[in-house]
């Protein structure tokens, strides 16, 4: 499918939701962003239905993404995330799929390992340089860093005198 | 009277998991990864990597950097692929900016991709067979590769780490004798490379090692992030030079490798028939390199527009990609590298569960790593 095709049957999936149950009026299941030049598109999943949302893009036929080529955690300044980039071995389209959360002390996002098990790995190196937290994970250490380091440098507020020199 | 073989009754024989220390100083992993395994007798129940021993920080301190010096970074991840990691930082900034190369710039890099290549799949085939105890394939292979040394060396003045692209073409123009040297170097690899089948792949020893080893399904492979040969081997067709052609591959014909058998002899065969592909693209490409600049006038500070950039290559081990956050300065606001081998790594627990301790080591040069590409 063509970005625009997607695009039209993923809002299809408004009306018919079958696969999460009760789902609030307001909520929109995908904001497209189209602020951002892309070649491919760009969704937004409101938190509260990630995991289904995520779980059905890989089931449903006419999506089919299996291949999760690259998970990158993000801070925003204010909220924290993660953008998904997904793939289908069998349509070939690609769609990139971002969640965000405002909770800086304590953010939760759901695993998706166990939808597809290259974020195993993803996962922990994400929590450990942005200290976001993915529930459900098997694992959950950190993986570059010693278990006994403070605080996580990838985020924006990270300081540190000796090995970051601020201008 | 209970006689000793009573005693020693199965039922009475029970064995205890444990754990074992493979790494960070193990010659077979190629650098300083530690796997930390639980055994049961001889057999890998689990492999848990421990990494990190040489993470620099790079997508933090990239985020201090201009543009220009970030692809002298990109060396140091995979640095057996270091001219398509510049290459991929290269093409994600072209990308940004909307601007066109020139063809002369597309088929310079397309030709030090593939040499690049080769030399590390040469790399790669002379390491593999220490790994595994046949010391001569090591000699070989370096033998051949010191010639695309020389060629690089002579051009970009580098042998390793060539940081030849920049953003809008490549730093120098080719050297004189460069034409003339990969012609030398073509021929000669066509009457090697039947030489390595005879002195390793038909080796009954080798054979025994590789066939059935270190079985990974397609499924898998694509569940576990895995590309590159390494998907290649088990039947997935991923190859990014297919996929989304970038440089100069569309313009020339090749085969993507395809092999379906999942395990070890699999993985050697893709990467042994892609030499070969990369010497069909070397050729159709050396006698037809276009007259032109080979680099676009750029500003010397770049500053990107706002918006979000992703770049992907194939890199001699798979799927590298570049995805730029761009908040409209001088520097990067986020960058990330897809580096394949991390996700490969993914794969090699998969790969290497229920094996026997000595073929987790063939597994492990089937699968290829270059530690910096996984720590960063």
């Amino acid at each position: 499918m063509t970005a625009e095709e997607l695009k039209n049957y993923l809002q299809s999936w408004d009306d018919s939701l079958e696969f999460i149950e009760k789902i609030p009026e307001e909520v929109a299941l995908f904001a497209a962003l189209e602020d951002i030049p892309s070649e491919w598109l760009n969704v937004e999943v409101p938190l509260s239905h990630f995991k289904g949302i995520m779980q059905h893009l890989k089931s449903d036929e006419n999506t089919a993404f299996d291949y999760l080529f690259n998970m990158t955690g993000m801070d925003w300044g204010q909220e924290l995330g993660v953008i998904y980039h997904l793939e289908s071995t069998r349509h070939g389209h690609i769609l990139v799929v971002r969640v965000r959360t405002a909770d800086r002390e304590n953010p939760e996002i759901p695993t998706v390992e166990d939808i597809w098990k290259t974020a195993h790995l993803h996962e922990r190196e994400i929590y450990d340089l942005l200290g976001i937290r993915f529930t459900g994970h098997s694992n959950l250490k950190r993986i570059f860093l010693t278990p006994d380091f403070q605080g996580h440098p990838l985020r924006k507020d990270y300081e540190d005198d000796y090995m970051i020199l601020r201008k | 009277m209970e006689t000793n073989t009573q005693i020693l009754s199965t039922e009475d024989l029970r064995s205890q998991e444990y754990f074992l220390n493979m790494g960070p100083q193990h010659p077979a992993t190629h650098g300083v990864l530690r796997l930390l395994l639980t055994m049961d007798g001889e057999i890998v129940k689990n492999i848990e990597p421990d990494l990190g021993y040489i993470h620099r920080g790079i997508e933090k301190m990239v985020e201090y950097d201009t543009y220009r010096q970030i692809i002298h970074v990109t060396d140091r991840l995979d640095y057996l692929s270091s001219h398509m990691n510049n290459e991929a930082v290269a093409l994600a900034i072209e990308k940004a900016l909307e601007v066109e190369v020139s063809d002369r710039i597309k088929v310079i890099r397309t030709m030090m991709d593939e040499l690049t290549r080769i030399a590390s799949h040469l790399l790669w085939w002379g390491v593999m067979g220490m790994d595994i105890g046949a010391l001569t394939t090591f000699m070989y292979a370096f033998r051949d590769r010191e010639m695309i040394n020389e060629i690089m060396e002579k051009t970009t003045g580098a042998r390793l780490t060539m940081s030849y692209n920049i953003p809008g073409g490549v730093m120098f123009d080719l050297h004189p004798d460069f034409v003339k040297d990969v012609k030398a170097f073509i021929p000669h690899m066509r009457k090697v490379l039947p030489e390595y089948d005879r002195l390793l792949t038909g080796n009954i020893i080798f054979q025994r090692r590789m066939k059935g080893v270190g079985y990974l399904s397609a499924e898998d492979a694509i569940s576990h992030g895995a590309s590159g040969p390494v998907a290649r081997g088990s039947g997935v067709r991923c190859d990014i030079r297919k996929k989304a052609p970038y440089s100069a591959y569309d313009r020339v014909e090749f085969d993507e490798i395809i092999e379906t058998g999942g395990d070890n002899l699999a993985r050697y065969q893709v990467r042994m028939r892609e030499m070969y592909e990369s010497l069909n693209i070397l050729e159709q490409l050396v006698d037809n390199i276009p007259e032109g600049p080979y680099q676009m006038p750029m500003r010397t500070l770049i500053k990107l527009p706002k918006g979000e950039f992703y770049q992907r290559v194939e890199t001699a081990r798979g799927e590298f990609g570049v995805f730029i956050v761009s908040d409209g300065k001088k520097n990067p606001y986020r960058v990330k590298f897809r580096s394949p081998g991390f996700s490969n790594l993914n794969a090699l627990i998969q790969a290497g569960r229920g094996v026997k301790l000595a073929d987790l080591v063939a597994i492990m040069s089937t699968f290829d790593f270059v530690i910096p590409d996984i720590d960063r």
